[in-house]
């Protein structure tokens, strides 16, 4: 299973004492699906409630109590498996996972072993380096996805000499998705995660929340010379950001080419990472070998699934982010570059979609991306909570368009906007920026502007340049509102140019 | 009892102690495994024990089960599944009556920290 | 005034529906009973307060006509099933103070029949045992004492001394090697396990999930047949529970079995069989014969390898069913140095030797290199055993079987190897392997006094030809013995 044949380029190396060397990077995310209730009972999934207010006698291993599987669960499993263009295999079962911790009621994890939901499958990622360039497309193979129930949580700052267990995550239904080793640098694995992130998302199977760790990874990091021997790695549970992903793995590579270095030889093993010193570090180590002895839950019956039960919902898959980029680049003429930013989730290309409905494609871009999204940035939000929506975006490029206001005019309506002063038409009428376009009131006015700068009028004729400075007096008498097509017209006629 | 002592001659059970299947370490390790304790001097019986019921299920060997699918579950049907609706929780008075020891709605437990 | 310990389940609903006594006087009878049999040690725990209020309750609700299929009557409960505010040991020192705030999916269906629940009566620690001697509340006393004590079989040892005893009309009971049909057969009482999937096991403390089926240990088979009905029916809580209808059994039970075609298995025939249990066999083979049924020759080639089989899936399963006792949540918490030592010391103090032995061989047989050889083999000679049933469906309706190796043995002997004690779940481990209906009834008594039971074993889901074959049988046999009352002071 452990394959890597491709060798990273050579930009990627990272550089020994000894030469170079390759990182090979294999990751296993953990999604949680977005269902309402638990994978095998009935007790609410949502967020941040009081301890143990949201278990069941399930979930809390009562002796008796058995696991009855969650139809919405086992749908988003497959809708995934389909996302990531991977074989669903029909015939899925559930195992248990034998071990005992406080978090564990069960003295098992109910999981999927030998006969996973979801099998072999392929993404296309394209790695983006610092300065923002896409490179080069990576394949990175999928070798499974399976469902399994997540832990409950241990508190350990109540009691200085115990630990409090709160049940409530106990049974939440996880996708665990496992890569090949395909990935050879830092950037290569967070644009994986990215990738199976923006995937989840479109799907709606998981809402791709790393803050809250409803998506998080466990990275496995080993290092060789480039093209060389597989070097021995090393599992970093649960880090639950992307740059922290890139740090674990520049961290754990560089700690297993000193130690290869220096002579030494990398045990196998788990290791947390911790995100203030930017370190891995071991986990406190096991006083057993793992043993997990899985083997069929006899409480649980094997999955059959309907070839045609995949074939309707793959059917009704809604669009993934590689087909809505590739229709944005040909239907709406967006460059790659604008085409990524805009599909890099669903929330983002749906809000251009709407603001480009029945406008200029490019000119909807550049506000979306530019305007919008330069904004949010500055002001630290997410796009789903911006105060302009898409709507309101898209009405301001009408009032562009149909010549209510000017190109300049609209980045103050924009900003007023972005302040919550209203919609585009408000802000207009409240400010009185509503374009001049009566030729008979410009024309007025550009004569004052020719009579105040005579000789600079009589100099317009041999320095046609001259046209630029009689616009920005006459602007500037405006305030801006003149209409510019009409301003240059009648400065032309009037200067004789 | 001599009636099953009898049967169990009879039925060709054969036990075989001399046969060790499984030894000290081996006891050791599926005790550490199932969080029992096993006192240094209850090893070797353990072991024996152990040895005899191994041995004695070892005669499985003798059945062709070529090209025969484990059995995993004791009825031939499509699992039930149980539509995405929150029907249970919010009962935690429950969850904790039995508990040990708890505190402030959470479980207490020896501290364990990884 | 009669006794009214003496009648039986379907003629004290039939009574109580003629208004000739109410619950009430019945069940304090039954209370009465079980208050001078304290030496035969059928309860762990008894509610006959709460169960007083229950006849009372019963009776208002029969002057309403609100009658359910067992309304009124008093029965036991095996400590193994989840009673809502009545502590639940499972026979473990582990569970000591366990008290469920939820009712089993079984007892909950028999409260809403009209069950009165005399109290929770003591079995094998987690239903481990052929003897009743590994709970950790003391042995129960097998009712048929002759000079020393023996033993009521397991691990529902509770149950059948209690039905056989008269202590109440009736008491549920879990089977997942032979623990209902083998301490019946013990006790000279009838006991069905019904299909895996008829009984749900939610709020049952599991043993082994894919073997344990729950079922009732009664007087009569019509009794056996009314109780079944009132536990029986689909539950979404189990995943392994069958969805379809609970026929009318009681009815079974006056079905004629002419032309029926009853299957003798060649592999339970053994040379120097206890010559008592061989004879009765022979004469259950005879009644049936002259009930109209016709006699098949079977054979059932891999019966042999079930025994090992089940040692492996049963302790594996158990070991991983019984991981949940840890005292973290609930039950008793032994504290340690530290997390692991406080799990081991809980477990160590709570499990008694059975438990730990079986713990460790399914630890063993899941554990890595091991699994393959031992618990995937036993899982396909399960397979085996599976097909050796339905070839012989080609040839027979039902099987008819002893149903214990023995007659009940002494309390307390040594027993050196514990493969010996195991030998015990011989004849019945079979349709738990395969997850038929199995109904042990009493037809005789050996040589010394003491009662014997054949087994029929059933198509699944043909509880209705079980039900009318035992019936048959029980006709013939007339066994109406009952144990000398030695144990009322």
């Amino acid at each position: 299973m452990f394959t890597a044949e491709r060798v990273a380029d050579a930009k990627d190396w990272i550089k020994g004492e000894t030469g170079d060397w390759e990182v090979i990077i294999g990751l296993e995310v953990h999604a949680q699906v977005s269902s309402n209730s638990k994978l095998f009972s009935g007790s609410s999934t949502e967020y941040g409630s009081e301890p143990n207010s949201q278990v069941s006698l399930v979930d809390a291993g009562m002796p008796g109590m058995l696991p009855v599987v969650n139809e919405y669960c086992i749908e988003q499993a497959i809708k995934t498996g389909l996302g990531l263009n991977a074989k669903i295999n029909l015939y899925s079962r559930f195992d248990r996972k034998n071990y005992f911790y406080v978090d564990l009621p069960q003295g098992y994890q109910i999981s999927q072993f030998e006969h996973p939901i979801v099998g072999e499958g392929n993404i296309e990622i394209l790695p983006i380096d610092s300065d923002g360039n896409t490179l080069d497309p990576v394949s990175v193979g999928i070798e499974r996805l399976h469902l399994e129930q997540d832990a409950g949580k241990s508190v350990h700052d109540l009691s200085p000499d115990e630990t409090y267990v709160d049940l409530n995550r106990c049974g939440v239904a996880l996708m665990e998705i496992v890569s090949k080793p395909d990935m050879r640098s830092p950037e290569e694995a967070s644009a994986y995660v990215d990738k199976l992130r923006g995937i989840v998302r479109a799907l709606g199977t998981c809402d791709g929340d790393m803050e809250k760790g409803n998506l998080r990874a466990d990275v496995n990091v080993s290092v060789r010379k480039p093209g060389g021997e597989l070097g021995t790695r090393c599992e970093i549970k649960n880090v639950n950001s992307m740059r922290f992903i890139r740090q674990a793995i520049n961290y754990e590579a560089r700690r297993h080419i000193e130690i290869l270095e220096s002579g030494g030889s990398i045990d196998q093993e788990t290791r947390l990472f911790d995100s203030l010193k930017g370190e891995t570090r071991t986990m406190r180590s096991k006083e057993d070998a793992h043993d997990y002895r899985y083997f069929p839950d006899p409480d649980l019956l094997p999955l059959n699934i309907e070839q045609s039960y995949v074939d309707d919902l793959k059917a009704k898959l809604p669009e993934l982010p590689d087909a809505i980029k590739s229709r944005f680049m040909d239907d709406y003429k967006l460059s790659e570059y604008d085409a990524r930013i805009l599909t890099a989730d669903k929330i983002k290309s749906d809000f251009y979609e709407i603001v480009a409905n029945g406008r200029d494609a490019k000119i909807a871009a550049n506000w979306t991306m530019g305007d919008l999204f330069g904004a949010l940035n500055k002001s630290g939000l997410d796009l789903n909570a911006t105060p302009v929506s898409a709507k309101m975006l898209g009405e301001l490029i009408d009032r562009i368009s149909d010549n209510t206001i000017s190109g300049k005019i609209a980045k103050s309506v924009f900003e007023r906007m972005f302040n919550g002063e209203g919609n585009a038409d408000e802000i207009i009428e409240a400010q009185g920026l509503k374009q001049v376009t009566d030729v008979g009131a410009i024309s007025v006015i550009v004569d004052e502007v020719i009579a105040n700068n005579k000789d600079q009028a009589q100099k317009a004729v041999a320095n046609p340049k001259l046209l630029g400075f009689f616009v920005g007096q006459v602007m500037k008498a405006t305030q801006g509102k003149a209409n510019p097509q009409v301003v240059n017209k009648l400065l032309r006629e009037k200067l004789g140019l | 009892m001599p009636l099953l002592t009898r049967a169990y001659v009879i039925m060709e059970f054969f036990v075989s102690n001399q046969k060790n299947v499984v030894n000290v370490e081996d006891v050791k390790k599926i005790a550490r495994l199932s969080r029992l304790r096993v006192e240094d001097t209850e090893l070797q019986s353990l072991a024996d024990d152990l040895s005899g019921i191994l041995g004695w299920i070892e005669q499985l060997n003798e059945v062709d089960v070529d090209k025969v699918e484990p059995m995993t579950s004791a009825v031939a049907m499509k699992s039930p599944m149980r539509k995405d609706i929150v029907s249970d929780g919010d009962k935690r008075d429950q969850i904790l009556k039995n508990a040990p020891k708890k505190d402030d709605g959470f479980f207490v437990v020896p501290r364990s920290v990884e | 005034m009669t006794d009214l310990t003496k009648y039986t389940l379907n003629d004290a609903l039939d009574a109580m529906n003629k208004g000739e006594f109410t619950s009430e006087e019945l069940t304090t009878a039954h209370i009465k009973a079980c208050e001078n049999a304290t030496k035969l040690n059928v309860f762990i725990t008894s509610s006959f307060e709460h169960a007083l209020e229950a006849a009372k309750n019963s009776d208002k609700r029969r002057a309403k006509g609100n009658i359910g299929l067992i309304e009124g009557a008093p029965l036991g409960v095996k400590d193994l099933f989840c009673t809502a505010g009545v502590k639940t040991t499972a026979g473990s020192k582990i569970l000591d103070q366990f008290e469920p705030t939820y009712e089993s999916s079984v007892t909950s269906n028999m409260n809403s029949q009209g069950m009165v629940m005399l109290g929770k009566l003591n079995l094998d620690e987690f239903a481990m045992g052929s003897s009743n001697e590994t709970s950790a509340y003391g042995p129960v006393i097998n009712p048929w004492k002759k000079d020393e004590k023996l033993v009521p079989g397991g691990s529902s040892g509770g149950s059948a001394a209690a039905v056989a005893a008269d202590l109440c009309l009736g008491a549920t009971a879990t089977d997942t090697g032979g623990s209902i049909r083998q301490p019946a057969s013990f006790t000279g009482t009838v006991g069905i396990k019904p299909t895996y999937g008829r009984c749900s096991r939610w709020g049952t403390v599991a043993f082994a999930s894919s073997l344990d089926q729950a079922g009732p240990i009664a007087k009569t088979v019509k009794d056996a047949a009314i109780l079944l009905q009132s536990m029986a029916g689909y539950d979404e809580k189990d995943s392994t529970s069958l969805n379809i209808p609970v026929p009318n059994w009681k009815t079974s039970c006056d079905k004629s079995i002419k032309g029926q075609k009853i299957g003798i298995p060649k592999e339970y025939m053994i040379d120097g069989m206890p010559r008592d249990i061989q004879l009765l066999w022979d004469q259950g083979i005879e009644w049936l014969k002259d009930s109209g049924a016709e006699i098949i020759p079977i054979s059932l080639p891999h019966t042999k390898y079930a025994l090992p089989a089940y040692y492996v899936v049963a302790p594996a399963e158990a070991s991983s069913n019984l991981a949940r006792y840890d005292g973290m949540r609930y039950g008793l918490r032994a504290e340690g140095s530290d997390l692991n030592d406080t799990y081991s010391r809980t477990r160590t103090m709570g499990f008694g030797d059975e438990v730990k032995r079986r713990i460790m061989i399914g630890t063993y047989v899941l554990s890595a290199g091991y699994y393959d050889a031992y618990y995937l083999r036993a899982q396909k000679v399960r397979a085996r055993i599976v097909e050796d049933f339905e070839n012989a469906w080609h040839k027979c309706d039902t099987i008819l079987t002893p149903t214990a190796p023995s007659a009940p043995f002494t309390l307390g002997r040594k027993v050196v190897d514990p493969v010996e004690m195991y030998l015990n779940d011989i004849f019945t481990v079979t349709t738990n392997l395969a997850g038929l209906p199995g109904i042990s009834i009493p037809a005789g008594l050996n040589q010394d006094g003491l009662p014997l039971g054949l087994q029929v074993i059933g198509k699944a889901l043909d509880e209705d030809n079980v039900f009318a074959t035992a019936s048959a049988l029980e006709r013939a046999a007339n066994f109406n013995l009952k144990p000398k009352k030695w144990w009322i002071e």
